[in-house]
C-alpha cells in the first residue's frame, strides 16, 4: 500500500518535471526540474531494490552532469526567448508527429506479448539473488565477467570522447607566458641583476 | 548465472592488436615534441595492413567468444579485409591534403584507426549490446573528423549536424534494441532467432515489428538510406575532402556488413516482415540517388547522392534474402570501394593555383590539359554509371539477377530506370571533360600517391571482366557462411 503510494508520487513528480523541462520559461529553471527529475528517478530506483544505480544517478547526473549544465545555462549568452519562438513555428508539425507516435506506443503496450520463455531467458543473464550479495557486488560480477568485452569497448569509447575534445579544442597559441616554477627558482640573482652605486647628482648613464 | 570461464581471445587477436596500436601510436604522437603527422600516418597504414593480414591468417568458420558476443566467420573476415583495405587508403590519400589544409594533427590517423576498430567490431558482433558499442566506437571518431578543420565553418557545421542527427540515431536505435529486448528476453543475435522462430506460426507481435523497424531505421541512418540521408550531402561537402573520402569508402561497408548479418540472422525467420521495409528503404534510396544529383554542381555534393544511390542498389541485393543476394551484395560493396576510392583520389587532386576547387564546371577541357587524369576519371564515372563491361556494370548485374530470382520484378525494374536516369550526371562529368571549351588549366599533379590510387583503381575496374573469379568466390565463400 505505503509503496503504491510512494510510486505513484514518485512516478506523477517525475513526469510532470520532465514536462516543465521542456515548457519552462526560464532555462535555468529547466535545469533545476531536470534535477528534480532525476531525484525521482532515484527514488523509483531504490523502490527496485537497485541502490547503486539510484546513488550513482543522483551523484553522476545531479552532482555533475546537471550542475555543468546549469552553469553552461548561465554562462553563455543565448537569446532563449528566440529560439523557443523558432521551435515554437514547428510545433503544429512537431505535435502532431508526437502524437502520432504516442498512439503508436500505446497501440503497441496495449497488445503486449513477450514471447514463451522470454523471463527465464532474461534471467539467465543475472546474478542470482543470494542473501548478503549487495548491487555493487553483483554489478561487479557481472561487469567484470561476462560483459568484461562491453566494458572495455566503453573504455575505447570514452577514450575517443577525450580524444575528440582535446582534438577540438585545444589550440596552442604562440606567444603566451606560462608560468613555469622551475625557471623562476632557477634565477640567480647574481645573473640577472645589476646593482651599481650611482653618484650623488651624476645621473645614470 | 553460469560459472564464469574466461573467453578465448584468439577470435579476437586483430581487434585487441588494432586497440594496442592506436593507443600506441596516440602516446607517440603525444610524446613527440613537434607533431610527426607522417610517421603516425605511416605507422597507421602499416598496423591497418598487419591487421588485415592477422584477419587472412586467422580465417576460420564460425567461432564465437566473450560469451557469444563477438563472432568470427568467413563473411566478417571479408568484411574486415575490406573495411582495413579502405581504411588504409584513406589515410594514404590524407597527406598531402591533410598538409595544404593545415588538418595535420597526429590525431587524424589515430581517429580512424579507432573508427576502423569500432568497424570491425560492428562486423563481428554477434549480440544487440555489442553492436551498439562497435556503432559508437565507429561513429564518434567519424563526428570529431568531420569537424577536424577548425577554422572552416563549414567543416564545424558538419561535425555538428552529423553529431546531433547520430545521436538521435543512436536513439532510435536503442528503442528498437530496448523493445527487443522486453519481448524476447535477450540481447544476442541467436537468442532473438530462436524467440522469433516461436512466433513465426503465429504471427509476429506487433513490438517485435516496432523494435525491428527502429532497428533498420538506425542503420539506416548510418548507410544513409533514404529518407534517413539529409545529413549526407551537407556533411560531405563541408568535412574536409579526405575526411569526406573516408566517409565515403569505409563506414558505409560496415554498416552495410551489420544490416546483412541482423537481416539474415536474427531476423531470417521474418524475412517477409523487414522485405518491405528494405525494399521502400532500396527504391527511395535508387530514385532519390538518381534525381537530386542532376541539380548538383559541386562535386563533392554529386557524389555524396550518388553513394546514396549506391546503397540503394546495395540494399535492393539483400531484399532477396537469400545467398545470391547476399553475395551480389558482397561484391557490389568491394567495386563501390574501389570505385569511390578512385573518384575521391581524383576530387583530392582537383586544384588550381594551389587552390581546392570543387564544381565540376572547373573540369572544362581537363582531357586537353591533363588526359591521363581526364580518362582515369572518365572509366570510374562510367562504371559508377554501370556501362559494360566496367566492373560498376557486373556488380549491377549481380544485385538485379539475384533480385530478378527472387521474383521481385518491380524492384529490379526501378533500379535499372534509375540507374539509366543517374547515368545522365556522371556522363555530364565526362562531358565537361571532354568536350566543354578550355577552361584555365588545373594545377600540374605533384602528389604520385594520389594518381597512383586514381590509376589502380580504374584499372582494376577495366580488367575485372578478365579476372572476375577472386572477388567473386571469396564472396561467395563469405556469403555462405553467413546464411548457413
Amino acid at each position: 500500500m505505503i509503496e503504491a503510494l510512494f510510486f505513484y508520487v514518485f512516478s506523477t513528480v517525475l513526469v510532470l518535471s520532465a514536462m516543465m523541462v521542456i515548457s519552462a520559461k526560464n532555462p535555468v529553471h529547466a535545469v533545476l526540474y531536470l534535477i528534480l527529475s532525476f531525484f525521482n528517478a532515484a527514488g523509483l530506483f531504490v523502490m527496485l531494490g537497485a541502490e547503486l544505480i539510484a546513488m550513482i544517478l543522483v551523484i553522476v547526473y545531479v552532482g555533475a552532469v546537471a550542475v555543468l549544465f546549469l552553469f553552461v545555462v548561465m554562462m553563455l549568452d543565448i537569446d532563449f526567448t528566440r529560439l523557443r519562438d523558432e521551435a515554437q513555428k514547428h510545433a503544429m508539425v512537431g505535435a502532431i508527429t508526437g502524437g502520432v507516435l504516442l498512439g503508436e506506443l500505446a497501440w503497441v503496450y496495449s497488445q503486449w506479448m513477450g514471447a514463451r520463455d522470454a523471463l527465464a531467458r532474461a534471467a539467465q543473464t543475472a546474478p542470482q539473488a543470494t542473501k548478503g550479495l549487495t548491487n555493487a557486488h553483483a554489478l561487479g560480477q557481472l561487469l567484470y565477467t561476462h560483459y568484461a568485452y562491453l566494458f572495455q569497448v566503453s573504455g575505447l569509447i570514452l577514450l575517443v570522447a577525450m580524444i575528440g575534445a582535446i582534438t577540438l579544442t585545444l589550440r596552442s597559441r604562440p606567444g603566451v607566458r606560462k608560468q613555469v616554477i622551475s625557471h623562476q627558482l632557477d634565477r640567480n640573482p647574481a645573473d640577472v641583476v645589476k646593482i651599481e652605486k650611482i653618484e650623488t647628482g651624476a645621473g645614470v648613464s | 548465472m553460469t560459472e564464469f570461464i574466461a573467453p578465448a581471445f584468439s577470435p579476437a587477436y586483430p581487434e585487441i592488436f588494432l586497440a594496442i596500436m592506436a593507443m600506441i601510436l596516440l602516446m607517440l604522437g603525444v610524446s613527440t615534441d613537434k607533431e610527426d603527422y607522417r610517421s603516425i600516418s605511416r605507422f597507421s597504414i602499416l598496423s591497418l595492413i598487419a591487421v588485415g593480414m592477422v584477419v587472412i591468417r586467422l580465417y576460420e568458420g564460425g567461432v564465437t567468444t566473450f560469451g557469444g558476443m563477438f563472432v568470427v566467420d568467413g563473411f566478417s573476415s571479408f568484411m574486415k579485409v575490406l573495411v582495413l583495405f579502405g581504411a588504409a587508403v584513406s589515410i594514404g590519400m590524407a597527406t598531402r591534403y591533410a598538409r595544404r589544409e593545415r588538418i595535420m594533427r597526429f590525431e587524424y590517423p589515430v581517429l580512424i584507426l579507432f573508427s576502423t576498430l569500432g568497424m570491425m567490431l560492428m562486423i563481428s558482433a554477434n549480440d544487440l549490446m555489442a553492436l551498439y558499442m562497435g556503432l559508437e566506437l565507429q561513429s564518434l571518431p567519424l563526428y570529431v573528423l568531420a569537424a577536424m578543420q577548425r577554422d572552416s565553418v563549414r567543416s564545424t557545421e558538419a561535425g555538428l549536424k552529423y553529431f546531433i542527427l547520430g545521436a538521435l540515431s543512436s536513439g532510435i536505435l536503442l528503442y528498437g534494441m530496448s523493445l527487443l529486448y522486453g519481448y524476447t528476453g535477450t540481447t544476442q543475435f541467436a537468442g532473438l532467432a530462436a524467440a522469433f522462430e516461436s512466433f513465426s506460426h503465429g504471427g509476429v507481435p506487433l513490438g517485435v515489428m516496432t523494435g525491428m523497424v527502429l532497428l533498420m531505421c538506425g542503420m539506416a541512418f548510418k548507410i544513409s538510406a533514404v529518407p534517413f540521408h539529409m545529413w549526407t550531402p551537407d556533411v560531405y561537402e563541408g568535412s574536409p575532402t579526405s575526411v569526406t573520402a573516408f566517409f565515403a569508402i569505409v563506414p558505409k561497408i560496415a554498416a552495410l556488413a551489420l544490416m546483412a548479418r541482423i537481416l539474415t540472422g536474427p531476423f531470417g525467420n521474418m524475412v517477409l516482415h523487414w522485405q518491405q521495409v528494405i525494399i521502400l528503404l532500396s527504391v527511395a534510396s535508387m530514385v532519390l540517388g538518381a534525381v537530386a544529383a542532376i541539380g548538383q554542381r559541386n562535386i563533392k555534393r554529386m557524389l555524396a547522392y550518388s553513394s546514396i544511390g549506391h546503397m540503394g542498389y546495395a540494399l535492393s541485393g539483400l531484399c532477396a534474402a537469400n545467398q545470391t543476394g547476399v553475395q551480389a551484395v558482397l561484391v557490389y560493396a568491394a567495386i563501390y570501394m574501389v570505385m569511390s576510392m578512385g573518384a575521391f583520389a581524383f576530387v583530392l587532386m582537383m586544384k588550381r593555383k594551389d587552390r581546392m576547387v570543387e564544381d565540376i564546371y572547373d573540369l572544362s577541357g581537363l582531357s586537353k590539359t591533363q588526359p591521363m587524369m581526364a580518362l582515369g576519371m572518365a572509366v570510374i564515372m562510367f562504371s559508377m554509371a554501370g556501362i559494360p563491361p566496367l566492373a560498376g556494370f557486373f556488380g549491377k548485374l549481380y544485385i538485379f539477377q539475384a533480385v530478378v530470382n527472387a521474383q521481385l520484378y518491380m524492384l529490379a525494374v526501378i533500379g535499372v530506370l534509375s540507374s539509366v536516369v543517374a547515368a545522365y550526371y556522371y556522363l555530364r562529368v565526362i562531358k565537361v571533360m571532354y568536350f566543354d571549351a578550355e577552361d584555365e588549366a588545373l594545377d600540374a599533379q605533384e602528389d604520385r600517391g594520389l594518381n597512383l590510387v586514381m590509376m589502380l583503381s580504374s584499372l582494376s575496374l577495366v580488367t575485372f571482366i578478365l579476372v572476375p573469379a577472386p572477388l567473386i568466390t571469396a564472396a561467395r565463400l563469405a556469403a555462405e557462411t553467413l546464411l548457413r
